[in-house]
Protein backbone atom coordinates (compact mmCIF):
# COMPACT_ATOMS: atom_id res chain seq x y z
CA UNK A 1 0.00 0.00 0.00
CA UNK A 2 1.60 3.67 -0.96
CA UNK A 3 2.32 5.74 1.26
CA UNK A 4 -0.03 8.24 0.47
CA UNK A 5 -3.39 5.60 0.81
CA UNK A 6 -2.14 5.05 4.38
CA UNK A 7 -2.09 9.15 5.06
CA UNK A 8 -5.47 9.61 3.74
CA UNK A 9 -6.87 6.62 6.01
CA UNK A 10 -5.02 7.88 8.80
CA UNK A 11 -6.59 11.60 8.22
CA UNK A 12 -9.95 9.70 8.32
CA UNK A 13 -10.98 10.70 12.20
CA UNK A 14 -14.15 9.27 13.69
CA UNK A 15 -16.07 12.65 13.14
CA UNK A 16 -15.05 12.46 9.59
CA UNK A 17 -16.23 8.77 9.41
CA UNK A 18 -19.39 9.80 11.16
CA UNK A 19 -20.21 13.17 8.70
CA UNK A 20 -19.25 10.36 5.47
CA UNK A 21 -21.90 7.78 7.16
CA UNK A 22 -24.43 10.73 7.88
CA UNK A 23 -24.65 11.56 4.46
CA UNK A 24 -24.78 8.08 3.07
CA UNK A 25 -27.87 8.16 5.49
CA UNK A 26 -29.65 11.37 4.06
CA UNK A 27 -28.95 9.99 0.39
CA UNK A 28 -30.68 6.79 1.17
CA UNK A 29 -33.65 8.88 2.92
CA UNK A 30 -33.48 11.28 -0.24
CA UNK A 31 -33.98 8.30 -2.45
CA UNK A 32 -31.01 9.74 -4.13
CA UNK A 33 -29.76 6.36 -5.00
CA UNK A 34 -28.02 7.32 -7.87
CA UNK A 35 -25.90 9.90 -5.39
CA UNK A 36 -25.54 6.67 -2.78
CA UNK A 37 -24.06 4.59 -5.62
CA UNK A 38 -21.14 7.66 -5.69
CA UNK A 39 -20.19 6.65 -1.97
CA UNK A 40 -18.94 3.38 -3.40
CA UNK A 41 -15.39 2.24 -4.29
CA UNK A 42 -14.57 1.99 -7.91
CA UNK A 43 -13.64 -1.35 -7.85
CA UNK A 44 -13.89 -5.51 -5.77
CA UNK A 45 -17.71 -3.78 -3.78
CA UNK A 46 -19.65 -5.39 -1.62
CA UNK A 47 -23.05 -4.98 0.04
CA UNK A 48 -24.16 -7.75 2.27
CA UNK A 49 -27.06 -8.44 4.95
CA UNK A 50 -26.84 -12.11 6.12
CA UNK A 51 -30.40 -13.87 7.24
CA UNK A 52 -31.60 -13.21 10.45
CA UNK A 53 -30.90 -16.48 11.70
CA UNK A 54 -27.16 -16.70 10.52
CA UNK A 55 -25.48 -13.50 11.52
CA UNK A 56 -22.24 -14.87 10.33
CA UNK A 57 -23.72 -15.83 6.96
CA UNK A 58 -21.01 -16.44 4.16
CA UNK A 59 -22.29 -15.59 1.06
CA UNK A 60 -20.44 -18.42 -0.82
CA UNK A 61 -21.76 -20.87 1.16
CA UNK A 62 -25.00 -19.66 3.27
CA UNK A 63 -28.08 -18.50 2.16
CA UNK A 64 -28.28 -14.65 2.74
CA UNK A 65 -30.71 -11.56 1.82
CA UNK A 66 -28.24 -9.39 0.54
CA UNK A 67 -25.09 -9.84 -1.67
CA UNK A 68 -24.49 -7.46 -4.51
CA UNK A 69 -21.52 -7.16 -6.07
CA UNK A 70 -20.99 -3.63 -8.39
CA UNK A 71 -23.18 -4.66 -11.54
CA UNK A 72 -26.27 -6.32 -8.71
CA UNK A 73 -26.00 -3.01 -6.69
CA UNK A 74 -26.44 -0.94 -9.78
CA UNK A 75 -28.97 -3.17 -11.20
CA UNK A 76 -30.50 -2.85 -7.87
CA UNK A 77 -30.35 0.93 -8.01
CA UNK A 78 -32.11 0.83 -11.49
CA UNK A 79 -34.76 -1.32 -9.83
CA UNK A 80 -36.14 0.94 -7.00
CA UNK A 81 -35.24 3.71 -9.18
CA UNK A 82 -38.36 2.17 -12.17
CA UNK A 83 -41.74 2.37 -11.48
CA UNK A 84 -41.86 -0.97 -11.30
CA UNK A 85 -40.73 -2.11 -8.31
CA UNK A 86 -43.78 -2.19 -7.20
CA UNK A 87 -43.02 -2.76 -3.19
CA UNK A 88 -41.43 0.53 -3.62
CA UNK A 89 -43.57 2.05 -5.38
CA UNK A 90 -44.78 4.96 -4.28
CA UNK A 91 -41.08 4.63 -2.21
CA UNK A 92 -41.68 4.60 1.51
CA UNK A 93 -40.64 7.06 3.92
CA UNK A 94 -36.81 5.90 5.63
CA UNK A 95 -34.87 7.38 8.27
CA UNK A 96 -31.63 5.84 8.26
CA UNK A 97 -30.15 6.13 12.15
CA UNK A 98 -26.86 5.77 12.52
CA UNK A 99 -24.63 5.73 15.84
CA UNK A 100 -22.33 3.75 18.26
CA UNK A 101 -19.53 4.43 15.68
CA UNK A 102 -16.45 2.72 16.29
CA UNK A 103 -13.16 2.92 13.81
CA UNK A 104 -10.67 -0.35 14.06
CA UNK A 105 -7.05 -0.09 12.60
CA UNK A 106 -6.63 -0.26 9.05
CA UNK A 107 -6.37 -3.56 7.40
CA UNK A 108 -4.80 -3.89 3.76
CA UNK A 109 -5.59 -0.45 2.73
CA UNK A 110 -9.10 -0.63 4.18
CA UNK A 111 -10.64 1.14 7.30
CA UNK A 112 -13.25 -1.35 9.09
CA UNK A 113 -15.50 0.76 10.42
CA UNK A 114 -18.89 -0.33 12.98
CA UNK A 115 -21.30 1.02 13.32
CA UNK A 116 -25.20 0.20 15.00
CA UNK A 117 -28.04 1.02 12.97
CA UNK A 118 -31.79 1.51 13.19
CA UNK A 119 -33.65 2.10 10.01
CA UNK A 120 -37.66 3.30 10.25
CA UNK A 121 -39.91 2.19 6.90
CA UNK A 122 -43.16 3.60 6.76
CA UNK A 123 -45.59 3.08 4.17
CA UNK A 124 -49.38 2.75 3.77
CA UNK A 125 -49.78 3.91 7.17
CA UNK A 126 -47.65 0.82 8.18
CA UNK A 127 -44.35 1.38 10.66
CA UNK A 128 -41.78 -1.12 10.78
CA UNK A 129 -37.57 -1.00 11.59
CA UNK A 130 -34.56 -2.38 10.57
CA UNK A 131 -32.12 -2.66 13.95
CA UNK A 132 -28.41 -3.74 13.62
CA UNK A 133 -25.19 -2.89 13.01
CA UNK A 134 -23.18 -2.24 10.40
CA UNK A 135 -19.78 -3.60 9.35
CA UNK A 136 -17.94 -1.22 6.98
CA UNK A 137 -14.63 -1.46 5.31
CA UNK A 138 -13.88 1.84 4.39
CA UNK A 139 -10.80 3.42 2.08
CA UNK A 140 -10.07 6.97 0.74
CA UNK A 141 -9.88 7.47 -3.21
CA UNK A 142 -9.17 11.03 -4.94
CA UNK A 143 -9.14 12.62 -1.62
CA UNK A 144 -12.74 11.09 -0.41
CA UNK A 145 -13.84 8.60 1.42
CA UNK A 146 -15.71 6.00 0.07
CA UNK A 147 -17.25 2.51 1.10
CA UNK A 148 -15.41 -0.56 -0.20
CA UNK A 149 -17.85 -3.30 1.68
CA UNK A 150 -20.90 -2.74 3.81
CA UNK A 151 -22.51 -5.58 5.42
CA UNK A 152 -25.90 -5.31 8.05
CA UNK A 153 -26.19 -7.62 10.35
CA UNK A 154 -29.81 -7.17 11.65
CA UNK A 155 -30.16 -8.29 15.40
CA UNK A 156 -34.11 -9.00 14.98
CA UNK A 157 -34.73 -12.94 15.39
CA UNK A 158 -36.73 -12.68 12.41
CA UNK A 159 -37.42 -10.50 9.36
CA UNK A 160 -40.93 -10.80 10.55
CA UNK A 161 -41.99 -7.66 12.15
CA UNK A 162 -40.52 -5.94 9.12
CA UNK A 163 -41.85 -7.68 6.28
CA UNK A 164 -39.48 -7.80 3.55
CA UNK A 165 -36.53 -6.15 2.89
CA UNK A 166 -37.11 -4.28 -0.65
CA UNK A 167 -35.09 -0.95 0.51
CA UNK A 168 -31.60 -0.64 1.13
CA UNK A 169 -30.42 -0.38 4.62
CA UNK B 1 -59.92 -32.77 -14.48
CA UNK B 2 -61.30 -33.30 -11.04
CA UNK B 3 -65.05 -33.16 -10.76
CA UNK B 4 -65.67 -31.54 -6.91
CA UNK B 5 -67.41 -33.43 -4.70
CA UNK B 6 -69.93 -31.59 -3.20
CA UNK B 7 -70.29 -32.36 0.48
CA UNK B 8 -73.97 -31.82 1.79
CA UNK B 9 -74.98 -28.59 2.38
CA UNK B 10 -75.49 -28.35 6.15
CA UNK B 11 -76.16 -24.38 6.56
CA UNK B 12 -78.22 -22.60 4.68
CA UNK B 13 -76.28 -20.74 2.07
CA UNK B 14 -74.09 -21.15 -0.85
CA UNK B 15 -70.36 -22.52 -1.44
CA UNK B 16 -67.54 -20.50 -1.06
CA UNK B 17 -66.01 -22.28 -4.34
CA UNK B 18 -68.83 -21.44 -7.10
CA UNK B 19 -67.64 -23.34 -10.24
CA UNK B 20 -69.43 -23.22 -13.65
CA UNK B 21 -68.11 -25.55 -16.29
CA UNK B 22 -70.83 -24.79 -18.05
CA UNK B 23 -70.44 -21.05 -18.24
CA UNK B 24 -66.70 -21.94 -18.13
CA UNK B 25 -66.85 -19.43 -14.60
CA UNK B 26 -64.97 -20.62 -11.29
CA UNK B 27 -64.82 -18.47 -8.76
CA UNK B 28 -64.06 -17.88 -4.74
CA UNK B 29 -65.47 -15.47 -2.43
CA UNK B 30 -63.72 -13.28 -0.66
CA UNK B 31 -64.80 -14.08 2.42
CA UNK B 32 -62.25 -17.42 2.50
CA UNK B 33 -59.64 -14.29 2.47
CA UNK B 34 -61.00 -12.31 5.02
CA UNK B 35 -63.89 -14.19 7.64
CA UNK B 36 -62.70 -14.49 11.06
CA UNK B 37 -64.85 -17.95 10.71
CA UNK B 38 -63.01 -19.26 7.22
CA UNK B 39 -59.84 -18.49 9.55
CA UNK B 40 -60.77 -20.95 12.64
CA UNK B 41 -62.64 -23.30 10.53
CA UNK B 42 -59.63 -24.00 8.63
CA UNK B 43 -57.10 -24.24 11.42
CA UNK B 44 -59.57 -27.11 12.37
CA UNK B 45 -60.25 -28.63 9.01
CA UNK B 46 -57.48 -28.23 7.22
CA UNK B 47 -54.22 -27.48 9.51
CA UNK B 48 -55.17 -30.02 12.36
CA UNK B 49 -55.83 -32.75 9.80
CA UNK B 50 -53.35 -32.30 6.92
CA UNK B 51 -49.79 -33.45 6.64
CA UNK B 52 -47.77 -30.41 7.28
CA UNK B 53 -43.91 -30.37 6.67
CA UNK B 54 -41.47 -30.09 9.50
CA UNK B 55 -38.18 -29.81 8.11
CA UNK B 56 -35.53 -32.06 6.04
CA UNK B 57 -33.32 -34.57 7.65
CA UNK B 58 -30.35 -33.08 6.65
CA UNK B 59 -31.08 -30.42 9.12
CA UNK B 60 -30.78 -33.50 11.46
CA UNK B 61 -28.31 -35.37 10.43
CA UNK B 62 -26.08 -36.45 13.47
CA UNK B 63 -27.69 -37.87 16.33
CA UNK B 64 -28.73 -35.61 19.14
CA UNK B 65 -29.16 -32.98 16.60
CA UNK B 66 -32.43 -30.66 16.93
CA UNK B 67 -34.14 -27.62 14.97
CA UNK B 68 -36.76 -25.79 17.02
CA UNK B 69 -40.22 -24.13 14.75
CA UNK B 70 -43.40 -23.80 14.68
CA UNK B 71 -45.69 -26.38 12.80
CA UNK B 72 -49.26 -25.14 12.48
CA UNK B 73 -48.66 -22.33 14.47
CA UNK B 74 -47.83 -24.87 17.47
CA UNK B 75 -44.29 -25.20 19.05
CA UNK B 76 -42.50 -28.69 18.20
CA UNK B 77 -38.62 -29.54 17.40
CA UNK B 78 -37.51 -32.35 15.69
CA UNK B 79 -34.62 -34.29 16.64
CA UNK B 80 -32.75 -37.13 15.62
CA UNK B 81 -32.58 -39.94 18.48
CA UNK B 82 -28.89 -41.00 20.01
CA UNK B 83 -30.05 -44.40 20.33
CA UNK B 84 -32.29 -45.00 17.31
CA UNK B 85 -31.03 -42.51 15.10
CA UNK B 86 -34.41 -41.61 14.48
CA UNK B 87 -35.99 -38.69 13.47
CA UNK B 88 -38.84 -37.86 16.23
CA UNK B 89 -40.93 -34.68 16.17
CA UNK B 90 -42.28 -33.65 19.96
CA UNK B 91 -44.74 -31.17 21.12
CA UNK B 92 -42.35 -28.43 22.78
CA UNK B 93 -43.67 -28.18 26.34
CA UNK B 94 -42.59 -30.44 29.04
CA UNK B 95 -45.23 -32.98 30.44
CA UNK B 96 -44.58 -32.05 34.18
CA UNK B 97 -46.29 -28.61 33.74
CA UNK B 98 -45.91 -27.13 30.75
CA UNK B 99 -42.55 -24.96 29.79
CA UNK B 100 -40.89 -24.99 26.50
CA UNK B 101 -38.34 -27.67 26.63
CA UNK B 102 -36.29 -26.75 23.67
CA UNK B 103 -35.44 -23.31 24.09
CA UNK B 104 -32.50 -22.99 21.26
CA UNK B 105 -33.15 -22.71 17.42
CA UNK B 106 -30.61 -25.60 16.69
CA UNK B 107 -28.19 -27.14 18.20
CA UNK B 108 -27.22 -30.79 19.32
CA UNK B 109 -27.67 -32.23 22.51
CA UNK B 110 -28.15 -35.82 24.45
CA UNK B 111 -30.58 -33.82 26.40
CA UNK B 112 -33.46 -31.76 27.05
CA UNK B 113 -33.58 -30.09 30.49
CA UNK B 114 -36.73 -28.04 31.48
CA UNK B 115 -35.06 -25.31 33.44
CA UNK B 116 -38.34 -24.55 35.07
CA UNK B 117 -38.31 -28.04 37.45
CA UNK B 118 -35.24 -29.69 35.81
CA UNK B 119 -37.02 -32.47 34.82
CA UNK B 120 -34.84 -34.18 31.94
CA UNK B 121 -35.74 -35.83 28.78
CA UNK B 122 -33.74 -37.50 26.32
CA UNK B 123 -33.29 -37.59 22.80
CA UNK B 124 -35.70 -40.42 22.45
CA UNK B 125 -37.78 -38.22 24.49
CA UNK B 126 -37.92 -40.50 27.68
CA UNK B 127 -38.12 -38.67 31.03
CA UNK B 128 -34.99 -39.64 32.50
CA UNK B 129 -34.43 -37.49 35.58
CA UNK B 130 -36.99 -35.87 37.90
CA UNK B 131 -35.23 -33.86 41.11
CA UNK B 132 -36.35 -34.93 44.01
CA UNK B 133 -37.87 -38.35 42.37
CA UNK B 134 -38.30 -39.85 46.01
CA UNK B 135 -41.28 -37.38 46.78
CA UNK B 136 -43.94 -39.02 44.30
CA UNK B 137 -45.85 -42.21 44.95
CA UNK B 138 -44.11 -45.39 43.85
CA UNK B 139 -47.71 -46.21 41.50
CA UNK B 140 -46.75 -43.53 39.53
CA UNK B 141 -45.88 -44.17 36.05
CA UNK B 142 -42.91 -42.11 34.78
CA UNK B 143 -42.56 -43.76 31.68
CA UNK B 144 -45.94 -41.88 30.68
CA UNK B 145 -44.79 -38.60 31.21
CA UNK B 146 -42.31 -38.75 28.33
CA UNK B 147 -42.63 -36.29 25.68
CA UNK B 148 -45.40 -36.03 23.33
CA UNK B 149 -44.55 -37.09 19.91
CA UNK B 150 -47.02 -35.52 17.53
CA UNK B 151 -49.34 -37.93 16.35
CA UNK B 152 -47.80 -38.53 13.15
CA UNK B 153 -44.22 -38.22 11.82
CA UNK B 154 -43.22 -39.87 8.78
CA UNK B 155 -41.10 -39.13 6.10
CA UNK B 156 -40.76 -39.42 1.89
CA UNK B 157 -36.96 -38.65 0.77
CA UNK B 158 -35.83 -36.62 3.39
CA UNK B 159 -38.73 -34.49 3.74
CA UNK B 160 -40.02 -34.62 6.85
CA UNK B 161 -43.76 -34.41 7.74
CA UNK B 162 -46.24 -33.89 10.69
CA UNK B 163 -49.73 -34.52 11.04
CA UNK B 164 -51.88 -33.94 14.14
CA UNK B 165 -55.20 -36.00 13.16
CA UNK B 166 -54.07 -39.82 14.29
CA UNK B 167 -56.46 -41.46 12.01
CA UNK B 168 -54.98 -39.50 9.00
CA UNK B 169 -53.79 -41.74 5.82
CA UNK B 170 -49.87 -42.37 5.46
CA UNK B 171 -47.90 -39.59 4.10
CA UNK B 172 -47.31 -41.50 0.75
CA UNK B 173 -50.80 -41.71 -0.04
CA UNK B 174 -51.34 -38.14 1.40
CA UNK B 175 -48.29 -37.13 -1.25
CA UNK B 176 -50.09 -38.46 -3.98
CA UNK B 177 -48.53 -37.70 -7.69
CA UNK B 178 -46.15 -35.16 -6.12
CA UNK B 179 -44.24 -37.79 -5.12
CA UNK B 180 -42.60 -38.00 -8.28
CA UNK B 181 -42.12 -34.48 -8.23
CA UNK B 182 -40.17 -34.57 -5.20
CA UNK B 183 -38.22 -37.90 -6.86
CA UNK B 184 -37.26 -35.74 -9.48
CA UNK B 185 -35.11 -33.26 -7.50
CA UNK B 186 -33.75 -35.83 -5.06
CA UNK B 187 -32.56 -38.47 -7.79
CA UNK B 188 -31.22 -35.57 -9.90
CA UNK B 189 -29.04 -34.84 -6.95
CA UNK B 190 -28.17 -38.34 -6.49
CA UNK B 191 -30.42 -38.48 -3.59
CA UNK B 192 -28.34 -36.41 -1.26
CA UNK B 193 -29.86 -32.80 -0.89
CA UNK B 194 -28.49 -30.78 1.85
CA UNK B 195 -30.74 -27.48 3.42
CA UNK B 196 -28.12 -24.77 2.87
CA UNK B 197 -27.66 -22.67 6.03
CA UNK B 198 -29.81 -19.38 6.50
CA UNK B 199 -33.56 -18.95 6.75
CA UNK B 200 -35.47 -16.78 5.13
CA UNK B 201 -38.77 -15.67 7.38
CA UNK B 202 -40.77 -13.06 6.45
CA UNK B 203 -43.95 -12.35 6.63
CA UNK B 204 -46.59 -10.99 4.61
CA UNK B 205 -50.29 -9.22 5.78
CA UNK B 206 -52.63 -10.83 3.71
CA UNK B 207 -54.16 -14.16 3.62
CA UNK B 208 -51.94 -17.59 2.98
CA UNK B 209 -54.21 -18.79 0.14
CA UNK B 210 -53.22 -15.96 -1.83
CA UNK B 211 -49.33 -17.49 -1.04
CA UNK B 212 -50.93 -20.65 -2.57
CA UNK B 213 -52.19 -19.42 -5.70
CA UNK B 214 -49.37 -16.93 -5.83
CA UNK B 215 -46.78 -19.27 -5.64
CA UNK B 216 -47.83 -21.39 -9.00
CA UNK B 217 -48.80 -18.41 -11.00
CA UNK B 218 -47.49 -18.54 -14.37
CA UNK B 219 -49.86 -15.53 -15.61
CA UNK B 220 -48.54 -12.56 -12.91
CA UNK B 221 -44.92 -13.25 -13.58
CA UNK B 222 -44.13 -11.18 -16.70
CA UNK B 223 -46.30 -7.84 -15.13
CA UNK B 224 -45.29 -8.21 -11.47
CA UNK B 225 -41.60 -9.11 -12.31
CA UNK B 226 -40.81 -6.97 -15.10
CA UNK B 227 -37.45 -5.31 -13.15
CA UNK B 228 -36.60 -9.49 -12.31
CA UNK B 229 -36.75 -10.29 -16.23
CA UNK B 230 -34.50 -6.70 -16.95
CA UNK B 231 -31.98 -8.32 -14.32
CA UNK B 232 -31.70 -11.39 -15.91
CA UNK B 233 -31.13 -9.84 -19.28
CA UNK B 234 -28.60 -7.59 -18.10
CA UNK B 235 -26.48 -10.79 -16.62
CA UNK B 236 -26.58 -12.03 -20.19
CA UNK B 237 -29.79 -14.45 -19.70
CA UNK B 238 -31.20 -15.13 -23.01
CA UNK B 239 -35.02 -15.14 -22.50
CA UNK B 240 -36.08 -15.74 -25.91
CA UNK B 241 -36.68 -19.64 -25.09
CA UNK B 242 -39.82 -18.66 -23.27
CA UNK B 243 -41.45 -20.36 -20.44
CA UNK B 244 -43.91 -22.30 -22.08
CA UNK B 245 -45.68 -25.36 -20.15
CA UNK B 246 -48.42 -26.50 -18.79
CA UNK B 247 -50.04 -27.51 -15.13
CA UNK B 248 -50.86 -30.85 -13.49
CA UNK B 249 -53.19 -32.24 -10.96
CA UNK B 250 -51.03 -34.39 -8.76
CA UNK B 251 -54.25 -35.36 -6.80
CA UNK B 252 -55.30 -34.66 -3.03
CA UNK B 253 -54.96 -31.20 -3.69
CA UNK B 254 -51.34 -30.88 -4.98
CA UNK B 255 -50.85 -29.35 -8.08
CA UNK B 256 -47.71 -28.63 -10.21
CA UNK B 257 -46.77 -25.94 -13.19
CA UNK B 258 -43.85 -27.53 -15.19
CA UNK B 259 -42.37 -25.35 -17.97
CA UNK B 260 -39.08 -24.34 -20.08
CA UNK B 261 -35.90 -22.89 -18.51
CA UNK B 262 -35.07 -20.13 -20.51
CA UNK B 263 -31.90 -20.31 -18.31
CA UNK B 264 -29.11 -22.20 -16.93
CA UNK B 265 -30.22 -25.02 -13.88
CA UNK B 266 -27.15 -26.12 -11.62
CA UNK B 267 -28.63 -29.25 -12.63
CA UNK B 268 -27.64 -29.26 -15.53
CA UNK B 269 -28.46 -26.76 -18.09
CA UNK B 270 -25.26 -24.77 -18.93
CA UNK B 271 -25.34 -21.11 -20.11
CA UNK B 272 -22.83 -18.30 -20.19
CA UNK B 273 -23.38 -17.28 -17.10
CA UNK B 274 -22.40 -19.99 -15.24
CA UNK B 275 -18.71 -19.47 -16.63
CA UNK B 276 -16.57 -21.51 -19.10
CA UNK B 277 -15.09 -23.41 -16.77
CA UNK B 278 -18.74 -25.34 -15.12
CA UNK B 279 -19.62 -26.32 -18.49
CA UNK B 280 -17.47 -29.32 -19.00
CA UNK B 281 -18.66 -29.85 -15.20
CA UNK B 282 -22.48 -29.32 -16.30
CA UNK B 283 -22.06 -31.75 -19.49
CA UNK B 284 -20.63 -34.65 -17.14
CA UNK B 285 -23.82 -34.01 -14.82
CA UNK B 286 -26.33 -34.65 -17.61
CA UNK B 287 -24.47 -36.98 -19.03
CA UNK B 288 -24.48 -39.05 -15.48
CA UNK B 289 -28.33 -38.23 -15.44
CA UNK B 290 -29.20 -39.51 -18.99
CA UNK B 291 -27.12 -43.22 -17.68
CA UNK B 292 -29.05 -43.38 -14.69
CA UNK B 293 -32.65 -42.23 -15.53
CA UNK B 294 -32.72 -42.20 -19.45
CA UNK B 295 -33.16 -39.11 -22.27
CA UNK B 296 -36.31 -38.49 -21.45
CA UNK B 297 -36.15 -38.13 -17.46
CA UNK B 298 -32.98 -36.68 -17.13
CA UNK B 299 -34.36 -34.24 -19.98
CA UNK B 300 -36.82 -33.48 -17.36
CA UNK B 301 -34.66 -33.13 -14.65
CA UNK B 302 -32.38 -30.48 -16.28
CA UNK B 303 -34.20 -28.54 -18.80
CA UNK B 304 -37.79 -27.56 -17.27
CA UNK B 305 -38.52 -25.79 -13.70
CA UNK B 306 -41.22 -26.68 -11.88
CA UNK B 307 -43.51 -24.61 -9.02
CA UNK B 308 -45.46 -27.28 -6.88
CA UNK B 309 -47.76 -26.92 -4.36
CA UNK B 310 -48.29 -29.51 -1.68
CA UNK B 311 -51.96 -28.71 -0.04
CA UNK B 312 -52.09 -26.84 2.05
CA UNK B 313 -49.28 -25.03 2.73
CA UNK B 314 -45.93 -26.69 1.49
CA UNK B 315 -44.21 -24.99 -2.08
CA UNK B 316 -40.94 -27.05 -3.47
CA UNK B 317 -40.07 -24.64 -6.64
CA UNK B 318 -37.08 -26.10 -9.01
CA UNK B 319 -35.85 -23.14 -10.90
CA UNK B 320 -32.97 -21.98 -11.21
CA UNK B 321 -32.77 -23.05 -7.13
CA UNK B 322 -34.91 -24.95 -5.26
CA UNK B 323 -36.61 -23.63 -2.40
CA UNK B 324 -38.43 -25.42 0.66
CA UNK B 325 -41.12 -22.81 1.30
CA UNK B 326 -44.02 -22.93 3.95
CA UNK B 327 -46.26 -20.61 4.93
CA UNK B 328 -48.99 -20.26 7.99
CA UNK B 329 -51.79 -17.69 8.41
CA UNK B 330 -51.72 -16.04 11.86
CA UNK B 331 -54.83 -14.48 11.56
CA UNK B 332 -57.25 -14.25 8.13
CA UNK B 333 -54.65 -11.21 6.88
CA UNK B 334 -51.93 -12.31 7.88
CA UNK B 335 -49.21 -15.00 7.14
CA UNK B 336 -45.61 -16.26 8.41
CA UNK B 337 -43.11 -17.45 5.78
CA UNK B 338 -40.57 -19.54 5.86
CA UNK B 339 -38.34 -20.57 3.65
CA UNK B 340 -35.04 -22.60 2.91
CA UNK B 341 -33.04 -23.26 0.20
CA UNK B 342 -31.82 -27.03 -0.74
CA UNK B 343 -29.08 -27.86 -3.00
CA UNK B 344 -27.05 -31.20 -3.84
CA UNK B 345 -24.36 -32.05 -0.78
CA UNK B 346 -21.22 -31.62 -2.26
CA UNK B 347 -21.82 -29.38 -5.80
CA UNK B 348 -19.41 -27.17 -7.27
CA UNK B 349 -18.82 -24.20 -5.07
CA UNK B 350 -19.02 -22.18 -8.70
CA UNK B 351 -22.50 -23.97 -9.00
CA UNK B 352 -22.88 -23.45 -5.52
CA UNK B 353 -22.47 -19.97 -5.87
CA UNK B 354 -24.87 -19.39 -8.82
CA UNK B 355 -27.76 -21.20 -7.09
CA UNK B 356 -26.97 -18.76 -4.22
CA UNK B 357 -27.50 -15.91 -6.18
CA UNK B 358 -30.23 -17.11 -8.33
CA UNK B 359 -32.75 -17.96 -4.48
CA UNK B 360 -31.35 -14.53 -3.28
CA UNK B 361 -32.34 -12.57 -6.00
CA UNK B 362 -35.14 -14.15 -7.16
CA UNK B 363 -36.67 -15.76 -4.25
CA UNK B 364 -35.52 -14.13 -1.10
CA UNK B 365 -37.36 -11.38 0.45
CA UNK B 366 -34.98 -8.73 -0.55
CA UNK B 367 -33.98 -9.84 -4.04
CA UNK B 368 -35.75 -8.78 -7.51
CA UNK B 369 -39.26 -10.30 -7.37
CA UNK B 370 -40.45 -11.96 -3.84
CA UNK B 371 -41.21 -8.10 -2.12
CA UNK B 372 -43.20 -7.43 -5.20
CA UNK B 373 -44.79 -10.55 -4.62
CA UNK B 374 -45.51 -9.72 -1.19
CA UNK B 375 -47.34 -5.74 -2.73
CA UNK B 376 -49.24 -8.00 -4.60
CA UNK B 377 -50.71 -10.11 -2.57
CA UNK B 378 -51.01 -7.10 0.33
CA UNK B 379 -52.71 -5.33 -2.66
CA UNK B 380 -54.97 -7.94 -3.01
CA UNK B 381 -55.99 -8.82 1.02
CA UNK B 382 -56.24 -4.21 1.06
CA UNK B 383 -58.64 -4.46 -1.94
CA UNK B 384 -60.77 -7.42 -0.62
CA UNK B 385 -61.49 -4.87 2.10
CA UNK B 386 -63.19 -2.59 -0.14
CA UNK B 387 -66.18 -4.62 -0.24
CA UNK B 388 -68.36 -4.17 -3.55
CA UNK B 389 -66.69 -6.81 -5.05
CA UNK B 390 -67.49 -10.22 -3.91
CA UNK B 391 -65.71 -13.00 -6.27
CA UNK B 392 -62.53 -13.71 -7.53
CA UNK B 393 -62.21 -14.63 -10.56
CA UNK B 394 -60.37 -17.79 -10.86
CA UNK B 395 -61.63 -19.33 -14.87
CA UNK B 396 -58.49 -18.60 -16.78
CA UNK B 397 -57.43 -21.48 -18.89
CA UNK B 398 -61.20 -23.47 -18.41
CA UNK B 399 -62.16 -24.11 -21.85
CA UNK B 400 -58.29 -25.42 -23.18
CA UNK B 401 -55.80 -27.89 -21.78
CA UNK B 402 -54.21 -25.43 -19.15
CA UNK B 403 -51.09 -23.21 -20.22
CA UNK B 404 -48.05 -23.03 -17.68
CA UNK B 405 -49.65 -19.12 -17.09
CA UNK B 406 -53.91 -20.13 -16.77
CA UNK B 407 -55.11 -21.02 -13.66
CA UNK B 408 -55.98 -24.77 -13.57
CA UNK B 409 -53.69 -25.42 -10.79
CA UNK B 410 -55.67 -22.46 -8.55
CA UNK B 411 -58.36 -24.53 -9.12
CA UNK B 412 -56.81 -27.73 -8.04
CA UNK B 413 -56.36 -26.24 -4.92
CA UNK B 414 -59.54 -24.59 -4.29
CA UNK B 415 -61.16 -27.56 -5.18
CA UNK B 416 -59.24 -29.57 -2.38
CA UNK B 417 -59.70 -27.06 -0.13
CA UNK B 418 -63.86 -26.93 -0.53
CA UNK B 419 -63.61 -30.91 0.47
CA UNK B 420 -61.82 -30.24 3.46
CA UNK B 421 -63.76 -27.31 4.80
CA UNK B 422 -67.16 -28.91 3.81
CA UNK B 423 -69.96 -27.29 5.13
CA UNK B 424 -67.70 -24.51 6.69
CA UNK B 425 -67.17 -23.94 2.98
CA UNK B 426 -70.57 -22.77 2.56
CA UNK B 427 -71.35 -18.92 3.69
CA UNK B 428 -74.55 -18.61 5.47
CA UNK B 429 -76.80 -15.91 4.12
CA UNK B 430 -77.14 -13.12 6.15
CA UNK B 431 -73.83 -13.59 8.18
Amino acid sequence: MSAATELDLATLDRAAVEDFLYREAALLDEWDLDGWLTLWAEHGTRYVVPCNDTPDGDPAQDLVLIDDDELRMRLRVERLNSRKAHREYPHSRTNHQVYNVVLGSPVDGDLPVTASFTVWRFRNGKASYYVGRYHYRLVVERGEPRIRSKRAVLDMTELRPAGDLAIIL
Amino acid sequence: MTQVEHPPAQLAGFMLVDEDPEHHRFRVHRDTMTSEQVFRDELERIFQRCWLYVGHESEVRNPGDYVRRPVGNRPVFMVRGVKSGKVHVFHNTCTHRGAVVCRQKSGNTKVFQCFYHAWTFDSEGQLKGVPGREAYGEKLDFDALALKAVARVESYRGFVFACFDPGAAPLVDYLAGAREYLDLIVDSADGDMEIIKGTNEYCVEANWKLLAENSVDGYHALPTHDTYFKYLVALGTDLSGGVAGTSHDLGNGHTVLEYAAPWGRPIAKWEPLFGEHARDEIAGLRAQLVAKYGEARAARMADTNRNMLIFPNLVVNDIMAVTVRTFMPSAPGRMDVTAWEMAPRGELPQLRQRRLDSFLTFLGPAGFATPDDVEALESCQQGFNSGGVEWNDISRGMAREPHGDDEAQMRVFWRRWAERMGSAGHLAVGR
